[in-house]
Parts: structure tokens; C-alpha cells; sequence
């Protein structure tokens, strides 16, 4: 178990209970570690790519645009151009010469092809180095094409993927005041941080317009262009997703007066809290809005929480081991495992901060294992240490799960169900139930082993 | 037929090179793959190869930042190794480099003797290095490269006679590895196949991790290819200097160069190769194997004959394939590969010569947008290739018969069999199938006997 720990990382592990918290985070990944993490690039990707109706054109290698290609459930209900993969495909000659003239004609041809109502360019490492002026290129074609052309300065190495969320906030908030305003209402908001994995974010839509409340932009699940460009007519941003879209709900604080709640659409509290939090803000405005609000919880949970009691019955007592992206996850998720009756017993995120740790020390049991940028060793020991049913994670953590026999439920970006709203929670619980009780744990080592030796035990009484 | 000359790439048909290099290395015993880039490349890679296998894949990074992109990304790369030294003490460190450490000049040969002298003391595992920058070919140049290098790096003496023959298989699956490897000792030959992933990623559930998974071609065989009776390496669209050619120009290992064994007459070539090499005639497992797929090709032509297919993928794997559709008479009208220069057209016309009813038309360096074109004046009955050709399947309302990798949409890629008569077989029950559930799910009145 200790020596699946590198010194450098140590500092990087608490466990619940045992003296002040106090997580070093946000650091680089350590070299040769083999972290979870991704580049800076990918915090960007992952933050505009839902923007369905813009041109996003990787200005790199092949790589980069070939293993983002179509990779998150991010839906949209009309044009559905963010699932196509588009790069410049750079070549040694461009890395000689400079690739400023391949993206010129690739975003010409792209956008006569298209049509799109944005064009995203996303830079690469390499571009980075051969000093390819992105902003020049994009100013250039967005005067020539009469639309919006925004670098994202997403090289990869200069940062994790933090940087490449601020990144994209940059590039969106130039999109931020084009649009008219006119006839958006005062019980207005924007839903940020949300990236309509499954259909999410239709169901929360659905939530906002039973309590009179509109949304003028999704940032950016099913986004589009236009949205974005009038959100500043809204009177409040709805940040969920700590890392990706708060910094530009910052920015438009600053520039527009727009105030922010932060909120979470995942398990029973943290959903219901966030629709009474909004109630709250427009209560002056409407009244009656309280009301509304406590009737559409209410009716949720009398159909959510009879299906739930079926599924605790069986869960009641098991472990989990959580590995997730940012931290308001595994806030929520905490919280959604306690209505399961199972207990969370290890949880870490790739880019939580010290405060996100302090906090998530508040609300476990003792002795559970809390990490920022953990590892395979490290999570395997983790599972091993504290004998977990189930896995929650990311599709790099699911084979280390599986090949030790542990139970997973996918709730990053490449899951295919919606795990958001009251019903989200009803589909986590029913997910969460087919992997735990599933009988093929009886057959994996870990349990087969137990299950021989007890039997054995019996035979010998 | 014309071909729009497009700058810019749509649903690339291709992977980037270190990619390869990473998989390739994953086949031997010990070893680890080391990205020297920054972060995102190990983890966009390491993705991209799980959801193919569902398997644990490691790879290592040296993780670089801004300050190592200005200074040299050198200290990484050693700090690197020794942090992958401690926690996986592996057998053996398979460096491949990215676009950035290329970029920024890194020398990697010259970082590593200064890491060997640095830490002479220290019981070292030994590091492969293979240049693969991905702004330059393919995943396929990744792989080959990263096997000769692992040939050139490792094997560097005359070894006494083994005995033994040495088989560079191309970039195949688990079980097509498990397939040479039966074939081998029924011949009676001890196989020395490289890389072997057939256990490194496809490999049975455990009650500890592993830091490395247990398999892979040992370290010590690989020293010893130059004492091999013979080399066969499957390709015929390979770069000129491949390990192959490298141990028969060092060590005089004669060198086979067949393509693909996929479908009859190429399986054919390498039975043959074999037979010349071990002096054993086919063992009768095989003479049945291939006696069964002549017989399934009678019993299943109707079916296939005249449909129209378009074919994508790495270069070697549409060779093979045009291989056996030319053999069962359906035709390819369109044969894509993401890479270029690599005689996929000659290669397509070698192994279609003689039995196909028309050329296939060839295209290097396309994306699917570009065989998307060209396909929407074709009209194809089925697509034959990966998993990234699913979205152009549904929309033309055509069977996708999928192989190769990555497999991301189906169950049990890594255990789909290619190679040989057994392979051949496999691959035309799933067309004949998949043309027959087209038929059946169209017509009106639900035949249950077709």
C-alpha cells in the first residue's frame, strides 16, 4: 500500500479525521506518474464543444482533433456540426514554415462549407512553438466571412486543464454582448456549466419553465451562438461545474452586473437547494414563485422516492470509491449515496481546490480517503485498502475497477444516461443497482477466493 | 473520377503516430510506454485505447510545462523515468517522443546516455527510444517504428542458431495473436511474435493489480532474433527499413515479406512461408480450415456477389480485406486509407490480381469526408472498416462490418479474429450476415428462412 505512493505525492492524500486537512492542488502533474489528467487543450475542447452550431476547428496535428472527435453524449435538439472533428492536420513542412496559410484556407473552405454561426480555433502544443499569430488569422476571416472567428490559446502544455477552461471562458465572453436583448424578461436566467450529457439539460430546462422561469442561454450544452451573444440580457447565471464556466460567470459579473448562484443539479438536496436558491433570488419579482417551485419538488420526490426506497433495500452497507473531474460532483454525489444507504469511503477529483478539500472533509465519515490527481497505483490500493462495491468514475478509471472486480458507474462526460434532475437521481440509483448486484462479482478472484474460503470454513465446522 | 483537393482534414481516417508507438511497446514483457509530450498526449491516448481493449493501459508522461518547452524538456524526461523506475519497476521503458518535445528539438538518444551515466549505479530497466513525432505519418508508423527500434535497440549481437522464427505481425488484435501463436506450434516452431499483446491487453480479471500486466514478447527472445531461422513480417504497404529488414541487413536473418493473411490466397502465402521455413507440411487442423472456408464460399457467394463496398482503414488492413472481398466477388468500389505513400494501391492490385471482377479505386490521405464524397456517388451495400465509420453507415442505411481498432461502439474487439483460413471465415460469416439482416430487416414480409 506505501509504496504505491510517491513521496512527491503525499501531500496530495488525506484521510478524514486524521489532523488538518491541508491538500496541496492545482500543481503540475508529477512526470512519470501516469495522472488522470488531461493538457489544457482538453479543458477547452471539453467546455465549447457543445456549442452545436459553431465550427470547431482544431489548429494542430491530428491528434489532437482525431481523440476528441464526437467523444461526449453532449446532444443538441438542431444542427449538430460540434460532432464533426475538424483540424488543419498540421505537417512537418507546416511545423517548418508555419501553418498560418493551411488554417487561412481551412477555415475558408470550412466556413463556406458550413455556414457556421462561430468558428472556434483551438491552439495546439505546436502551434504554440512555431509562433503561428491565431489571433491575426482569426481576425483576418472574421472580417472576410462576417462571423465571429475566436482563438482559444489552448496550447497544451502551458498548464492543466484549468487553464484551458479559462480559456474558453475568454473566447466565449467576446461572443458576450453582440446579441439584441429585447423581450427577454426579468425571471431570467443562464444555465452554465452543464453540457446536456444525455438530454440533461433539457430536463432542467424543463424544472425552470414549470416555475416561470426562462433561460436564455445554455453555456453550453445544446448552446448556441446566438444564445450567447444576448445572455447578457439575463438577470442571474446559474454556475454548476465549479472549474469550467465560473470564471466567465466572474467576467460577467464584473462587466455586466450579472450575479451568480452557484448551484448543482445532481442528487436530491443539491437539485432541490438549487431550484429553491433561484425561487429565492426572483421572489421579489414573483411571489409566487416559492410556491411553484415547492410543488414541483414535492411532486418529484412523491413519484422519485418510493423507486428509490426498492433500490436502497439492496444497496444498504456498500462501499464506494469516487474519482471525478471537478469536485461539485462529488459534493452532490456524497449526498446522493447517503439516500442509497452506501457509504463513500474514498474521493478524489483531478482539479479540486483547497477549499473544494476542506469542504469535502466536512461532509465524510472518518477515515475516508480524500486525493487530488490521483493515479491507477494509487486508486487500486485505495479499492484494495477499503475492500469498495463500486467504482464512480471516468472511462480511464473503469478497467482498473472491473479488472479487480469492482462494480463502476460511468458519470463523466462519455455517459450515454441522464444522471441530472429527480429523474437523473432515479436513473444514478438504477445504474448504480445493476452494477452493484450484478452476480458476476461472485465470480471475480477478490470475491470467488472469500466465497472458497468460507465455504471451506463451513465444511470444517 | 475527381477528388477535391480539401485543406482542411473532416473525420480524420487516421491516428497520430505515438499512438502506434505506445501499443507497440504495450507488447512487450516488462514494459511500460513513456510519452515524452505533455500530459494530455498519455491520457487522449490512453482513452482512446480503453474504450477499445476495456483493459487498464498505462502510459507514462513526462508531463512537460511551459518552463520545459523553453528550457528543454531533458529533467522530465529523466525524473520521468525514475519516478516510473519506483512505482512500476518495469523491465523495460519504451520512449516515444510528440509533436512538442520534436518541436522544441529535444534529443532524446543524447537525454538518455546522460540518464545512463547519471544513473549508472542504479539497476536500470532498459529504454527504447523511437522518434514519433505526430506531425509526420501515421499510427501505423508509430508501430513500425517503434518495433525496429526495439529490434535495432535491443537485439544488437549475433545470437548462437535458436531455432527459432521471429514474426513481425502488424498492428492486429488479441486473438489474431493467439491465433499465430497456435499456428506456430502446430508447425512445431517456436515463434518469437513481436510486439504480442494478446495478454498485455486482453488479459483475465485479478484479485491484485498489476503494476504491468503479465505477457508480451520477453526481452530475452528479442535478444536473440538474430539466432532466428527466419523472419515473416506481415505488410505490404511497410516503410522500407522495418525490423525485419534490419535483423536480415545486421545478422543475415532471412527475411519474409507477405502481406496481411487475410482471406485464402494470402493465408495461403503464409502457410506457404511457413512450410519453407519449418520444413513441416501443413498440419490437417489447417488443411481443414481451409477446406471449411471454401466450402462456406460456396455456400454463402450468392449472398455477397456484385455487392458494392467501400473499404477504409490503416493501410495493411485494406490490403487484406480487399483481399477477401475480391475472393467472394464483392466489389470494392472504394479502398481509403488515412496515410500516404504507402503503395496501398499497387498492394490492393497485387492481392485482388486475378480475381477481381473490377480495380478498386484507391485513395491515400483521405478523411471521411473525402470518402464520404466520392462514396455518395458509389452507392455502397456495406462499409467495411472501424468504428468511426458508423455516423456514414446509419446515414446511408448500410451494414457496417466492423474490424481492425479501434472498435469503440461494439463488444469484444480484441478478441475478433483476422488472420489465417480461421480469420478469413469469421470475417465472411459477419458480411454474409449482415447483408442477409439487411434483407431481411427491409423486406415486407419476414422471411424466416433465407
Amino acid at each position: 500500500m506505501k509504496t504505491s505512493i510517491l513521496e512527491e505525492r503525499k501531500d496530495q492524500i488525506h484521510r478524514t479525521g486524521e489532523g488538518a486537512i491541508d491538500i496541496a492542488c492545482n500543481r503540475d502533474s508529477l512526470a512519470g506518474a501516469v495522472s488522470q489528467r488531461a493538457c489544457v487543450f482538453c479543458g477547452s475542447r471539453v467546455v465549447l464543444y457543445p456549442i452545436a452550431d459553431a465550427l470547431h476547428l482544431v489548429h494542430g496535428p491530428i491528434g489532437c482533433a482525431v481523440y476528441t472527435w464526437d467523444i461526449r453524449g453532449a446532444l443538441s435538439s438542431g444542427p449538430e456540426l460540434h460532432r464533426l472533428s475538424f483540424s488543419t492536420d498540421l505537417q512537418e513542412t507546416d511545423v517548418i514554415f508555419g501553418g498560418e496559410k493551411k488554417l487561412e484556407a481551412a477555415l475558408d473552405e470550412l466556413i463556406d462549407r458550413h455556414a457556421p454561426k462561430a468558428a472556434f480555433v483551438y491552439s495546439t502544443c505546436i502551434v504554440g512553438l512555431i509562433g503561428d499569430d491565431l489571433e491575426a488569422v482569426c481576425r483576418k476571416m472574421s472580417e472576410k466571412k462576417g462571423i465571429p472567428v475566436l482563438p482559444v490559446q489552448s496550447e497544451g502544455f502551458k498548464g492543466n486543464k484549468r487553464a484551458g477552461y479559462l480559456a474558453a471562458c475568454k473566447a466565449m465572453f467576446k461572443l458576450i454582448g453582440t446579441g439584441d436583448t429585447t423581450g427577454i424578461g426579468p425571471l431570467s436566467v443562464n444555465i452554465f456549466g452543464d453540457f446536456n450529457l444525455a438530454g440533461e439539460i433539457w430536463i432542467i430546462r424543463e424544472y425552470f419553465r414549470r416555475m416561470g422561469v426562462e433561460v436564455v442561454a445554455n453555456v453550453t450544452g445544446d448552446g448556441r451562438v446566438a444564445d450567447i451573444g444576448r445572455c447578457h440580457g439575463a438577470a442571474l447565471n446559474l454556475v454548476q461545474c465549479s472549474g469550467a464556466t465560473l470564471d466567465l460567470a466572474k467576467m460577467m459579473e464584473e462587466e455586466y452586473g450579472i450575479p451568480f448562484l452557484r448551484v448543482s443539479y445532481l442528487g436530491i438536496e443539491d437539485m432541490a437547494d438549487s431550484l429553491y436558491q433561484v425561487a429565492d433570488f426572483f421572489k421579489d419579482r414573483d411571489p409566487a414563485i416559492v410556491e411553484r417551485t415547492q410543488e414541483l419538488v414535492r411532486d418529484e420526490l412523491a413519484t422519485l422516492m418510493p423507486e428509490l426506497a426498492r433500490y436502497r433495500r439492496d444497496l444498504e452497507g456498500k462501499k464506494v470509491a469516487m474519482y471525478v473531474g471537478g469536485s461539485f460532483k462529488a459534493f452532490s454525489l456524497v449526498k446522493a449515496f447517503r439516500h442509497l444507504g452506501m457509504k463513500v469511503v474514498v474521493v478524489g477529483s483531478q482539479t479540486g481546490t483547497k477549499e473544494d478539500y476542506a469542504e469535502l472533509e466536512q461532509i465524510t465519515d472518518p477515515g475516508t480517503i480524500i486525493v487530488d490527481d490521483a493515479n491507477p497505483l494509487e486508486l487500486s490500493a485505495f479499492i484494495k485498502e477499503k475492500d469498495v462495491d463500486l467504482f464512480v468514475g471516468g472511462v480511464k478509471e473503469r478497467p482498473i475497477a472491473y479488472k479487480l472486480g469492482v462494480g463502476f458507474c460511468d458519470h463523466n462526460h462519455e455517459r450515454k444516461e441522464a444522471l441530472e434532475g429527480f429523474v437523473g437521481m432515479l436513473n444514478f440509483a438504477r445504474e448504480v443497482h445493476a452494477s452493484a448486484m450484478s452476480p458476476v462479482w461472485n465470480f471475480v478472484p477478490r470475491r470467488a477466493g472469500r466465497a472458497a474460503a468460507s465455504k471451506k470454513e463451513a465444511v470444517n465446522e | 473520377m475527381s477528388k477535391a483537393n480539401y485543406v482542411s482534414t473532416t473525420n480524420a481516417c487516421k491516428l497520430c503516430t505515438p499512438l502506434g508507438a505506445s501499443m507497440a511497446f504495450r507488447g512487450v514483457e516488462g514494459a511500460i510506454p513513456f510519452l515524452h509530450g505533455s500530459q494530455g498526449c498519455a491520457t487522449y491516448m490512453r482513452r482512446y485505447i480503453i474504450s477499445h481493449f476495456r483493459e487498464p493501459v498505462d502510459i507514462a508522461s513526462s508531463a512537460l510545462g511551459e518552463k520545459n518547452a523553453i528550457y528543454g524538456g531533458g529533467p522530465n524526461l529523466k525524473k520521468g523515468a525514475l519516478n516510473v523506475m519506483k512505482k512500476y519497476e518495469p523491465s523495460l521503458i519504451g520512449v516515444a517522443t510528440t509533436c512538442l518535445t520534436e518541436t522544441i528539438g529535444d534529443d532524446v538518444p543524447m537525454i538518455l546516455h546522460e540518464f545512463h551515466k547519471e544513473f549508472g549505479d542504479l539497476d536500470l530497466p532498459e529504454i527504447v527510444h523511437v522518434s514519433t513525432p505526430s506531425y509526420s505519418g501515421t499510427h501505423t508508423d508509430g508501430w513500425h517504428g517503434a518495433v525496429r527500434s526495439l529490434v535495432e535497440q535491443l537485439c544488437t549481437e549475433k545470437a548462437a542458431d535458436t531455432g527459432r522464427v521471429n514474426i513481425l505481425p502488424n498492428m492486429v488484435s488479441c486473438e489474431d495473436v493467439r491465433h499465430l501463436k497456435d499456428i506456430c506450434r502446430d508447425f512445431g516452431i517456436h515463434g518469437t511474435i513481436l510486439p504480442d499483446i494478446s495478454e498485455t491487453l486482453d488479459g483475465p480479471a485479478l484479485e491484485d493489480y498489476v503494476k504491468i500486466p503479465s505477457g508480451g514478447t520477453p526481452i530475452s527472445e528479442i535478444r536473440e532474433m538474430s539466432g532466428a531461422r527466419g523472419t515473416i513480417e506481415f505488410g505490404r504497404c511497410l516503410p522500407q527499413k522495418t525490423g525485419g529488414t534490419s535483423l536480415e541487413a545486421a545478422f543475415g536473418v532471412r527475411n519474409h515479406r507477405i502481406g496481411l493473411p487475410m482471406g485464402l490466397r494470402e493465408s495461403d502465402r503464409f502457410f506457404e512461408a511457413l512450410e519453407d521455413i519449418s520444413g513441416t507440411p501443413m498440419p490437417r487442423r489447417y488443411e481443414l480450415e481451409r477446406g471449411r472456408l471454401v466450402d462456406a464460399f460456396v455456400d454463402g457467394h450468392k449472398y455477397v456477389f456484385g455487392k458494392r463496398a467501400v473499404v477504409y482503414g490503416e493501410e495493411d488492413l485494406v490490403a487484406g480485406l480487399c483481399a477477401l472481398l475480391a475472393e467472394i466477388g464483392v466489389d470494392v468500389v472504394l479502398a481509403g486509407t488515412g496515410s500516404r505513400r504507402k503503395g496501398l494501391e499497387q498492394a490492393v492490385a497485387a492481392v485482388t490480381d486475378g480475381v477481381a471482377r473490377m480495380a478498386p479505386e484507391v485513395r491515400e490521405g483521405v478523411d471521411f469526408h473525402d470518402i464520404a464524397e466520392e462514396a455518395a456517388e458509389l452507392k455502397p451495400d456495406l462499409l467495411v472498416g472501424h468504428s468511426k465509420g458508423y455516423t456514414y453507415a446509419r446515414a446511408w442505411n448500410i451494414p457496417l462490418v466492423r474490424v481492425g481498432f479501434p472498435i469503440h461502439d461494439r463488444f469484444g474487439g480484441q478478441r475478433m479474429l483476422h488472420l489465417g483460413y480461421k480469420g478469413a471465415l469469421e470475417i465472411f460469416d459477419r458480411i454474409v450476415n449482415a447483408m442477409l439482416e439487411k434483407k431481411q430487416a427491409d423486406s415486407d414480409v419476414g422471411y424466416g428462412y433465407l
